[in-house]
């Protein structure tokens, strides 16, 4: 198959970590071939940084195919880059044009604090979860698998709700910096489903408290995080999030 | 967890600006009707007659300083929001991120600040002068003496700026609406898709209605629709 080869400036964020500030730096890379995955051309870059006695740029990545949830950086102005549904990791070269300039920043949210470069610090996420985004059972023997009814609808919703990959893009696309997309994800997958009935009304006070306590935004319905969000998790969500807080908080001591 | 704590959260105040919204929402409609009554085409009698109503009786009085408890609690929060909202991100993109979302769901405290402008204008044209400075009086028969405000209407809608004005105004009531009408149902926790359909249509539907019988006001009376 024959590859199309092309050359792109790159402008890149640069920090040495939290306490610095940072600025863009401009670098050139060549012969780029257009199959090439976005994170590949980054490797070359750095590859070509090392042998030029440079530091390389710094950015997460885990999988490299869009499961994990580790890439992040705002391309040209979109979390994730320019196409819909996708992972950074999962962005192919054939998305720009030859001569193209690519800016690329990390995820701003001062609850996403910069590590170096393009990675910051998600951490904030886990406490979210650890505050709250489990069921507490005891296993015991394996159960039937059939021995839990649960509505088609319902299991669909869970699931596809339960498809956030915890990236963060929604935090990083959103004018408030909200991680509400994030939040809702995780209540609603739980808050759907049989297993995760005991502990559903003390589950979403206490993430949203731990949201809150993180320093992230308060959404206003503007739908960014929905347009970004590679998993496509509806903003749907956010409303169900919405009510379980309302009842939850009208019905608690 | 105690209602302050509930509703000083971050989806706390969220549930404030909705609670707030929804029941501004519902007084546009009352504002709106009663004002229509310009169009009766009988020299202001019958919008006169409204204005002594809500003037005058103690249910729309009452209601009134709930009004003002409301908007000001819309604006409070709103603003605070936004500032609160925008302190989350000390170092901005170089290049934004538009397309994801409406500009107007964006620059809700841009349009909400037109409004509060317009408000002030506006309450110094009608309800000072109608509440509290005094307004020239008409007698509509039998000794039934009420405000002339349908005059006060005439005379203000003279100026071709002010109409400029409330129009402009108008403009931005129908964007704020575009998007807090929707937005603050998913607040309340509206997530079903048929709701959301249905609301979303009602409330682009609203957004488009109101502030043009709004502005069709002092259209009318700039050119003399009306007399
Ligand atoms: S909701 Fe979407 S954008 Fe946000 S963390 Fe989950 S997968 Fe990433
Ligand atoms: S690296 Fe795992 S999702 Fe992109």
């Amino acid at each position: 198959m024959s590859q199309n080869k092309m050359n792109l400036k790159l402008k890149v964020w640069r920090q040495k970590n939290a306490q610095t500030t940072g600025a863009f730096v401009t670098y050139n890379v060549e012969g780029i071939s257009d199959e090439m995955s976005f994170l590949e051309m980054l490797d070359i870059l750095n590859e070509k940084l090392i042998t030029e006695g440079g530091e390389p740029v710094a950015f997460d990545h885990d999988c490299r195919e869009g499961i994990c949830g580790m890439c992040s950086l705002y391309i040209n102005g979109k979390p994730h880059g320019p196409w819909q549904a996708n992972t950074t990791c999962q962005l192919h070269m054939r998305a720009f044009k030859d001569g193209e300039t690519i800016v690329i920043e990390p995820w701003r949210a001062n609850s996403f604090p910069i590590v170096k470069d393009l990675t910051v610090d998600r951490s904030a996420f886990d406490r979210i979860i650890q505050a709250g985004g489990y069921i507490s059972v005891n296993t015991g023997n394996a159960v039937d698998g059939n021995s839990l009814p649960i509505e088609k609808q319902n299991a669909d919703d869970a699931f596809a709700a339960a498809m956030c990959i915890g990236c963060g893009a929604c935090v990083a696309a959103c004018k408030n910096s909200s991680a509400m997309l994030f939040l809702s994800a995780k209540v609603s997958h739980l808050a759907l489903l049989p297993q995760g009935a005991p502990e559903r009304k003390t589950r979403v006070l206490s993430m949203v408290a731990q949201m809150d306590k993180e320093g992230f935004g308060s959404c206003t319905n503007t739908g960014a995080c929905e347009a970004t969000c590679p998993k496509e998790i509806s903003i749907a969500n956010i409303a169900r999030l919405n009510s379980e807080y309302l009842s939850a908080g009208l019905t608690s001591e | 967890m105690t209602f302050k704590q509930m509703f000083t959260s971050s989806v706390g105040k969220k549930l404030v600006m909705a609670f707030t919204g929804i029941f501004l929402v519902l007084f546009l409609v009352v504002h709106a009707g009663l004002n229509a009554c310009i169009w009766a085409m009988d020299g202001g009698v019958m919008f006169n007659k409204a204005g002594h109503f809500m003037g005058s009786y103690v249910v729309p009085r009452v209601l009134e300083i709930g009004l003002f408890l409301g908007i000001f609690l819309h604006i409070i929060q709103g603003y605070m929001l936004t500032l609160e909202n925008r302190s989350k991100r000390s170092v901005g993109y170089a290049v934004s991120y538009k397309d994801g979302s409406k500009w107007y769901s964006r620059s809700m405290a841009i349009l909400g600040t037109i409004l509060l402008m317009f408000f002030i204008i506006h309450w110094k044209h009608f309800w000072i002068p109608s509440r509290i400075t005094g307004v020239e009086e008409i007698d509509l028969g039998n000794g039934f003496v009420v405000h002339n405000l349908y005059a006060v209407m005439q005379e203000t809608f003279q100026s071709l700026w002010v109409v400029i004005f409330y129009v402009i105004s108008c403009i931005s009531l129908g964007y704020h609406l575009a998007h807090g009408f929707q937005s603050a149902f998913k607040t309340i926790g509206v997530h079903n898709k048929k709701y959301h359909v249905l609301i979303s249509s009602i409330g682009y539907g609203f957004a488009i209605v109101i502030p043009l019988v709004f502005a069709l006001m002092p259209i009318s009376f700039y050119l003399h629709w009306v007399n």
